[in-house]
């Protein structure tokens, strides 16, 4: 391709020959094509916040907090009723999830013996439980209320579905940080007569923390935002009333906003995105502590 | 255990210990009188220790004698460190890890079903070869083992000053004790690691290349400490420092790799085992001698 | 233990047996107790680890037993005609259950999305993985994880609000209703972008350096480096990326509830409205179908069929990751 004159051009400054070869058109335009691909992710986000927060904007007043749901006056009506039921839907799935997720963890990254097909079908299972879809879980759940009896469209039953939804997230970034704590420790604790299980609970464990931390508030703001599966538990109710414990009718935020949007008026519209831009503000303040565990908890071996 | 004479058997004797000479010639100092008859804290009868299918150490017979220091030493891949970590069953962890034969602790197999691992690391503690102190306060260090393994300690203060006076950090750490134990400088770590283990009172410690990551004078340090740990404690050590081993050792232990096999796996054998004295100056197998003169010449 | 006495001895040499000291001590390695407790906290642990598995269990139970029940009524069709009929109705008075249509508008709204999330996940990913310098990546990265942590229902309100009525009718004038597989699988792909672009990324960036270096001493420029050998290298990693951007979009409810109607009807063009299979469940869940009734049992039909695609999307993924992890 080069002539002689651009050869000889190259025996001055020899490294320009190189690098015009990552400038010839193809590879320009195959760059430019590689920065559209980002930016339209980019621009994706920024549009879609944008559009919530001036829908939004007007409605983000004090009712929204304080009133319950009103299908007659939606330019006064507020979330109040969605915002604690998520706050109490969230915090019994924490209670659920965190315990058992931990545990499994413990028992998969420090007790199995990885080359027992048990432990393997174990693993397995859990890779794919990860990627179940979300409403299959709703169903999972209504079928468990109906065969022990339960009431299917209470607190506890959302509850249950959101657990087991996140429980395969909560397992695996459990085990990464377990994974993260180095056998040196582990070690040092069994020679001194600790028995396994003292040594997971005193020392691997608490060393985990910031890892298990950070993913298990990762795992329960996928929940906060997940509806899918409630929409089969009850979550659509008309609630206007504060959600009162376990068996209590409910509904959360997410369910809220898919209510309000499938309203023709635009006042349920606009308090719909007022209800997106506090959904939205909660997931940035639980990422944002996730990120401040990592950050400042988080030790290098 | 041939050597000595039973009736001078005695705890505790006192040893004209060696100056930290750190660069010079193996110089073995004056040896103690060593028992003959005297029955060994723990010995190996006829071990094999496998990996799987994979034969790392065969045919050992080996015994510890009652506060001796007794070395091992040998190649890399001699396979000293696992016939070290199946003394007090650390080799459970390692998945596959078999042991045939007899390891006795006072004429007990540890290999036994009613032997409890938890129970025998209780008595036999461990010395790694990093430090590794746990992410706590050098206090909470010491006062891991006491409290895991349920001991009756009228004063958690006192065992912990005790534990770290007995390994020689007591005066360096005193004013410090609730500060991370990951402040200490590497040798500080390990001898902190050292009262760690001796404050759950064990019989036996462990050490596993307990100084290759620690400076010459932090290794002086802990050799010195060992000679004081041998008043209470029976010491078994690794190392590949030969010097070390003629420095700290009562007896050596000298063990080689060889070939078994076509895939090139290595086994570990026991070459010879005698008073430290004698294995630097006149072993009996050929081997030693090379090995000895070779890494030293 | 200080004592030496005539009876002390080893196994080794000839003397005799251990004296009544050292049986003492050798005593104290045998077993105390049981450790009742830690063998309860053991059993807790493995239990926990086994729920994993009744949750499968449960998952099938729960979606097989209804969907038995759903074939054994007066009306019911049958399985064959379950799967491959192509009118869904049943909530009408001549009710039919084929599920077909169903099925129909979920390869819709996934296709379209692929078609968005493929391209410019990929490039992303690329992008990324081989020319982003570390400050760039250190920005680019958190804004896909926040593309990813957006909830569905979000996306949902994005594609009914905005993509239907203002992109697609007033800025790019295309002729669709409130309603179109469009709208929805378009919104669906920008969704499952950051699932692509983020498992892609890893796959190309396991490739070790050796492979580039040796393409670009080789007088390779970049491009065709990275398109001649890391995209090759990575290639069952990024199609693992790819399937479980299916799964997701296949089980994703929220947005084509919202935005891609709830006509069930075997979808000719993408402006059309159609509802999918998740899209179903959705509308009938919240509705006043009673356990027992047919249209209810048709719910979990419609989920074990929608469970059974994902399952094997998933094994697929699933075989993928384990080739390209074992590969470095």
């Amino acid at each position: 391709m080069a002539s002689m004159g651009e050869l000889a051009a190259g025996a001055v400054a020899p490294l320009r020959a190189g690098k015009n070869s990552d400038r010839s058109p193809q590879s320009i335009l195959f760059l430019i094509a590689l920065w559209v691909a980002l930016g339209f992710a980019v621009l994706c986000l920024l549009t879609l916040l944008i559009d919530a927060v001036l829908d939004g904007l007007p409605r983000l007043d004090a009712n929204l907090f304080t009133q319950y749901a009103s299908t007659l006056s939606p330019e006064t009506g507020g979330a109040r009723a969605a915002i604690l039921g998520s706050a109490m839907v969230i915090g019994f799935t924490a209670l659920f999830a965190i315990p058992l997720g931990v545990a499994a963890a413990v028992y998969l990254e420090e007790f199995a013996d990885g080359e027992r097909w048990w432990n393997r079908l174990i693993e397995v299972n859990i890779q794919n439980l990860a990627a179940v879809p979300a409403i299959i879980y709703g169903m999972l759940t209504a079928g468990f209320a109906l065969a022990i009896g339960l009431e299917r469209r209470v607190v506890v039953t959302a509850a249950i579905a959101l657990a087991l939804l996140i429980l395969p997230v909560i397992i695996v970034t459990s085990r990464e940080a377990l994974k993260a704590v180095p056998s040196e420790i582990r070690q040092g604790s069994l020679a001194l007569g600790a028995t396994p299980l003292q040594t997971v609970w005193r020392q691997t464990l608490p060393a985990a923390v910031p890892g298990v931390a950070t993913g298990t508030i990762l795992a329960l703001s996928r929940a906060i935002g997940e509806a899918a599966p409630l929409l089969l538990l009850g979550g659509l109710s008309f609630v206007t009333y504060d959600p009162n414990g376990l068996l209590s009718g409910y509904t959360v935020l997410p369910i809220q906003i898919y209510g309000w949007v499938q309203q023709p008026q635009v006042e349920f519209r606009q308090l719909a995105s007022a209800a997106i831009i506090v959904l939205l503000l909660l997931l940035l303040l639980m990422n944002a502590i996730a990120i401040i565990i990592r950050n400042r908890y988080q030790r290098r071996w | 255990m041939t050597e000595g004479d039973p009736s001078t058997m005695s705890t505790g004797e006192p040893t004209p210990d060696a100056p930290g000479e750190l660069i010079k010639p193996v110089e073995v100092p004056a040896a103690r009188k060593l028992s003959a008859t005297a029955p060994p804290v723990i010995e190996c009868v006829n071990v094999d220790i496998y990996y799987g299918a994979f034969r790392a150490v065969s045919g050992v017979n080996l015994a510890y004698g009652n506060h001796e220091i007794t070395a091992m030493i040998g190649p890399s891949g001699c396979g000293k460190s696992t016939v070290l970590r199946s003394l007090n069953r650390m080799n459970d962890l390692i998945q596959g890890a078999r042991v045939e034969g007899v390891i006795a602790y006072h004429g007990k197999n540890v290999y036994d079903k009613d032997v409890d691992a938890i129970e025998l690391r209780r008595r036999v503690g461990m010395v790694f070869q990093k430090p590794n102190p746990f992410p706590k306060s050098i206090y909470d260090n010491i006062a891991y083992g006491p409290r895991v393994t349920g001991m009756k300690v009228e004063s958690m203060n006192d065992l912990v000053e005790q534990a770290l006076r007995g390994a020689a950090l007591w005066d360096e750490v005193k004013d410090k004790l609730k500060e991370s134990a990951y402040s200490l400088s590497g040798g500080q770590q390990q001898r902190l690691c050292i009262a760690r283990t001796i404050a759950v009172k064990p019989e036996i410690i462990l050490m596993d290349e307990p100084c290759s990551a620690l400076d010459p004078i932090a290794t002086g340090k802990i050799e010195d400490l060992m000679h004081q740990l041998r008043d209470d404690y029976t010491i078994i050590i690794v190392t590949h420092n030969m010097q070390q081993a003629a420095r700290v050792s009562d007896r050596t232990a000298f063990f080689t790799a060889e070939a078994t096999g076509g895939n090139g796996a290595r086994t570990g054998r026991l070459v010879e085992f005698a008073p430290t004295e004698k294995i630097f100056s006149s072993p009996a197998q050929q081997e030693t001698a090379d090995y000895v003169a070779g890494r030293f010449g | 233990m200080t004592a030496t006495t005539a009876d002390g001895g080893s196994l080794l040499g000839a003397g005799p047996g251990p004296g009544a000291a050292a049986r003492d001590l050798a005593r104290t390695i045998t077993r105390r107790s049981n450790r009742v407790g830690e063998k309860f906290a053991m059993a807790l642990i493995t239990l926990a680890a086994v729920l994993s598995v009744f949750i499968t269990i449960g998952i099938v139970a729960s979606l097989l037993l209804p969907a038995i029940e759903f074939f054994s009524f007066e009306d019911s069709p049958s399985v064959v005609d379950f799967l491959t009929g192509t009118r869904w109705a049943p909530t009408f008075a001549d009710a039919s259950f084929g599920v077909l249509p169903l099925i129909t508008g979920t390869l819709w709204t996934t296709g379209i999305a692929l078609l968005i999330a493929v391209p410019f996940g990929l490039g992303a990913a690329i992008y990324l993985a081989e020319y982003a310098s570390f400050g760039v990546r250190r920005v680019l990265k958190p804004v896909l994880e926040v593309l990813a942590g957006i909830p569905s229902v979000v996306y949902g309100y994005f594609a009914l609000t905005f993509v239907a009525p203002a992109l697609l009718k007033d800025i790019l004038a295309i002729d669709v209703g409130t309603y179109s597989v469009l709208a929805a699988g378009l919104v669906l792909g920008v969704m499952i972008i950051p699932t692509i672009a983020s498992l892609s990324e890893d796959a190309m960036s396991a490739v070790p350096s050796a492979m580039r270096d040796g393409s670009l001493a080789l007088g390779a420029n970049k491009m065709r480096t990275v398109l001649r050998v890391v995209f090759p290298a990575a290639i069952s990693g990024i199609t693992a990326a790819i399937v479980l951007g299916i799964s997701r979009a296949v089980g994703e409810t929220m947005i084509v509830a919202l935005a891609a109607g709830t006509q069930a009807r075997m979808v000719a063009a993408p402006d059309q409205p159609g509802q999918t299979m998740t899209g179903f469940i959705a509308q009938t869940a919240t509705g006043e179908s009673q356990p027992g009734t047919i249209t209810y049992d048709a719910l979990f039909a419609v989920g074990l069929t929608l469970f059974v695609i994902t399952l094997i999307i998933n094994v697929i993924s699933i075989r993928l990751v384990r080739r390209f992890r074992e590969k470095y």
